[in-house]
């Protein structure tokens, strides 16, 4: 085995051991966690995992995260899809005053929001609705969005629009046509980063929910306080909290290194 | 690219400008509110002028955090940074392998904030946790919950985990830009390893580095769940960051006006690196690829 | 320096290559003598670059033997065959100075710091770029940032060989004729060996005294640039040497005279055995309009300067004439093909007439 190998095994091993770990709490029984030391499940349950697919306050909290996270990413790109063309091709007053105030909102602290937050949705009804996090999650998506789409928007000539033009297309057209289909990897890219960042995010979701609309990272918090430390449950939770982004990941993994590559993340 | 002046082009961004204005400007006016008022509930407000302020600049609790938080934020760059590079320049270069590695080391990103906290705090546990109960059983006197170091060497450790893939992943995305011909220069020119890496890789590799190195920063001053998970920000004060300092004193105790004054100077100083952050990466822009 | 010798070269691509079309580098043995000045020249995807590769270590061959000299170094590294290469895009370290990047393979290499001052001084005054040399090699333009990648290749005295991968692709045409001229005149002062892979015949022609032309990963011909001009040995050599390209007129060889499918007769002048696609080639250069001779039509005259080049029709395929300027049109147009100068191709290749004939 080479260097090169070996640092990566080594790695690799740092980033995977603690996660086998939670896979392996989640498969076994509570008796066998808390009474013994095992490397491995002696006694392998499903236990854990059938008990939040069968319980909707446990998996419900799955369907929330995925409703509000996709719907996230849905409106944060379709705003920031035209925001970033006109950032990408055009000069206008102010613009780069407002781009650098879009991308402040990224790098502002959730702590901050968390309050004003709670109180904007309480007072306009959305409080505990998978809109009000949706919303909320732009505030650091949508500049994400911008800021990785102009990226790529900026490597279409824009000859290309002309040449549309020329032909006849009108913005829409042209823009839903030809333009979208280019810059496909850069859409891939910026989805992708919207989900991640939505989907971990915890802070302002547990602040704006309560019970529709309850993320699953937050239900698992209070239900293991309230149950006495059901520690398999809480590793199955966890573990099940992993697959959505790993499968994303799957789907995605060769657009990453691309959407890397631009470096606005 | 040469643009073309349109001031119209401010109706297409008006959709993001409304959102972000709804998401952000509304919240952040009040935050403003409750820094120079004060308030007995009711919705009734009195003017409290800077008295908020004033008592936060000189507030020790507030000094600390700070302290602690520039400490974290300085040890996890100091070991972020240079193993991301490291492992970036171990990866493969293409192929199956590359795919898996890459999905592989992605892992800890798309992992929920909370539950990071939860697997290190499993994770590290004397108990239940392989690292806490290997570290017993090798004579460590280890306990995460009682001991200051050893709540700071899990969370420092824990955030290593978190995000060292993160900026390996730039870093890589910035080697993978260096053409072919550029190695085989260094081997016809007989360069050493350091000398390629020096005078070929590090140069490329700048300008992701230079955004790893602000993401990593600001991102690390911004951290709340995962310490807040793991060490609930103990024992005693020992891990309580900005933003967990901030979250206590406006949830917990409802102190509206020293946090929102807290809340607007900590986005002044987010704001300041930005600009800097901003400036130097249109900078990088403007000078164009080679 | 040394000579280098191709022994049963051959290159694919693929771990498990199945036939002959799965091979990037189809096998070869080829000299390159010591302090020669060739070209490789060929279309793109020909497998020039391969063998260019090959030869620098970057490569290593499917099958067969490198030898520099008498050593065998097929599994040498880059480092150990003390070789040269200056690539397509210009390679130069960015954040050195335009003396640091020179003096970069001679530093690495161990030698005296008086030597390299000495040397980069010297080669800086070569690539007319002593003024720049306290400057940073990032933000210079192509053409000088170019220009250090030669330096670089150059600056080493003891290199084997010196390799070109069309290095002035990305350099103005009027750069271009500047920096061949002065790779001409280097190559005269330090008599290195030195290979120029390109495209362009203008590049080939001008710069070697050997052009080895490569055609779908074979070497078709080796010669100088007369040779290939006056006797392709491959049909792809006269179509894309010349400007326009040899003619080429389907024909059947029946001893010394070639029959056209329109009836016409040619006279050889030789007697040839030729089997397969048999066809004749002449250079527009040596076919005259004329009132006698092989009826053409004329579709079209084209004026490039210094003379007219006639596309013409002759038996059904296309015939490219050149005309001097100020030549009269004749009314009834024939072709005369200059006797001497016609080539007998049989599947692409040139056969050589019969043992007493003259071609």
């Amino acid at each position: 085995m080479n260097t090169r190998t070996l640092v990566m095994v080594l790695y690799l091993l740092f980033l995977l051991i603690p996660i086998y770990w939670l896979l392996n709490m989640s498969l076994k029984t509570n008796a066998e966690i808390t009474g013994s030391f095992t490397l491995f499940p002696h006694d392998l349950t499903l236990r854990n995992y059938r008990v939040i697919l069968t319980d909707p306050s446990w998996y419900m909290g799955y369907v929330n995260s995925i409703i509000y996270v996709v719907m996230n990413t849905v409106i944060s790109i379709a705003v920031a899809l035209p925001a970033a063309y006109a950032f990408s091709r055009y000069s206008f007053m102010g613009d780069k005053h407002l781009f650098f105030w879009l991308l402040t909102n990224r790098m502002s602290p959730p702590a901050v929001f968390a309050l004003p937050f709670f109180q904007l949705y309480s007072s306009v009804g959305l409080f505990d609705t998978h809109i009000a996090v949706a919303l909320a999650h732009c505030l650091f998506n949508v500049p994400l969005a911008v800021w990785i789409l102009e990226g790529f928007m900026r490597g279409v000539p824009k000859e290309i629009d002309e040449t549309a033009y020329i032909d006849g297309y009108s913005f829409p057209r042209f823009f839903i046509r030809i333009f979208m289909p280019l810059i496909a990897s850069g859409i891939g890219v910026a989805a992708f980063f919207c989900f991640m960042f939505s989907w971990v995010e915890l802070l302002l979701s547990r602040t704006l929910t309560s019970v529709n609309a309850k993320p699953i990272a937050a239900t698992m918090t209070r239900t293991v306080s309230a149950s006495g430390m059901d520690w398999g449950v809480l590793a199955a939770a966890g573990v099940l909290t992993i697959v959505p982004g790993a499968l994303v990941i799957w789907f995605v993994r060769n657009y990453i290194a691309k959407g890397f590559a631009l470096g606005r993340v | 690219m040469q643009k073309i002046q349109n001031n119209k082009a401010w109706f297409v961004v008006l959709p993001v400008l409304v959102l972000v204005a709804f998401s952000a400007v509304i919240p952040l006016m009040t935050v403003v509110n409750y820094a120079f008022n004060d308030t007995f509930g009711n919705n009734e407000f009195f003017w409290a002028g800077l008295e908020w302020f004033d008592e936060m600049i000189h507030s020790d609790r507030l000094h600390g955090a700070l302290g602690r938080q520039a400490l974290f934020s300085a040890i996890i760059l100091a070991i972020e940074i240079p193993l991301g590079i490291f492992v970036a320049l171990n990866m493969p270069k293409r192929g199956f392998w590359a795919s898996v590695v890459l999905v592989l080391m992605a892992l800890p990103l798309l992992i929920p904030f909370n539950v990071v906290g939860t697997i290190w705090q499993i994770f590290a546990r004397m108990d239940i946790g392989l690292l806490g109960h290997t570290l017993a059983a090798l004579g460590i006197d280890y306990n995460y919950t009682n001991d200051p170091i050893d709540a700071w060497a899990t969370v420092v450790v824990m955030d290593v985990w978190h995000w060292t893939s993160l900026v390996a992943l730039l870093c890589y995305a910035g080697l993978q830009s260096i053409p072919e011909a550029y190695y085989q220069a260094a081997r016809i020119d007989q360069a050493s390893r350091w000398a390629a890496f020096r005078y070929i890789e590090l140069p490329k590799m700048k300008g992701v580095l230079l955004i790893a190195v602000l993401l990593r920063f600001m991102d690390s001053f911004m951290i709340y769940t995962e310490p807040f998970v793991v060490t609930g920000g103990g024992p005693g004060n020992s891990t309580t960051f900005l933003s967990i300092d901030l979250v206590k004193m406006a949830v917990g105790q409802f102190d509206l006006g020293p946090a929102a004054a807290f809340s607007l100077m900590y986005f002044l100083v987010i704001l300041l690196v930005s600009w800097v952050f901003y400036t130097v990466m249109t900078a990088e822009d403007e000078e164009g690829q080679p | 320096m040394a000579r280098i010798t191709l022994e049963n070269l051959a290159h694919s691509y693929s771990p498990h290559p199945k036939g002959d079309q799965d091979f990037a580098l189809k096998r070869l043995n080829h000299v390159w003598q010591d302090g020669g000045a060739y070209a490789l020249l060929g279309a793109s995807g020909c497998g020039k670059t391969t063998l260019l590769n090959i030869i620098s270590g970057l490569l290593r061959p499917s099958q067969g033997r490198i030898l520099f000299g008498e050593r065998d170094v097929t599994d040498a590294p880059t480092t150990e065959r003390n070789i040269a290469q200056v690539f397509q895009f210009p390679v130069v370290y960015d954040t050195m100075t335009v003396r640091e990047n020179l003096a970069f393979p001679l530093r690495n290499r161990g030698k005296e710091p008086a030597y390299i001052a000495e040397r980069v001084d010297r080669i800086a005054r070569m690539i007319g770029m002593e003024e720049m040399l306290t400057r940073r090699a990032r933000g210079l333009t192509a053409d000088a940032k170019q220009k250090i990648s030669l330096g670089r290749g150059m600056v080493r005295e003891d290199v084997n060989a010196i390799l070109f991968d069309e290095p002035l692709t990305v350099i103005d045409p009027q750069m271009k004729w500047e920096l061949r001229t002065q790779l001409r005149q280097l190559h005269r002062e330090f008599g290195h060996t030195m290979i120029y892979v390109t495209h362009d015949q203008t590049e080939a022609l001008t710069f070697a005294q050997q052009v080895v032309v490569m055609h779908e990963g074979r070497v078709v011909q080796m010669g100088t640039p007369a040779e290939l001009f006056e006797t392709p040995a491959h049909s792809f050599v006269g179509y894309f040497i010349g400007s326009p390209g040899m003619n080429f007129i389907d024909a059947r060889i029946d001893g010394d005279r070639a029959i056209l499918p329109g009836g016409q007769v040619v006279e050889l002048g030789a007697r040839y055995a030729a089997n397969g696609r048999t066809q004749i080639g002449i250079r527009p250069e040596y076919a005259h309009l004329s009132e006698t001779g092989l009826p053409v039509t004329i579709r079209r005259i084209e004026d490039v300067g210094r003379h007219r080049i006639v596309r013409a029709e002759l038996a059904g395929a296309a015939f490219n004439i050149t005309m001097p300027e100020d030549a009269p049109m004749p009314a009834d147009p024939h072709v005369h093909l200059m006797p001497g100068k016609l080539g007998i191709y049989a599947d692409d290749w040139r056969v050589a007439p019969e043992a007493g004939g003259n071609a």
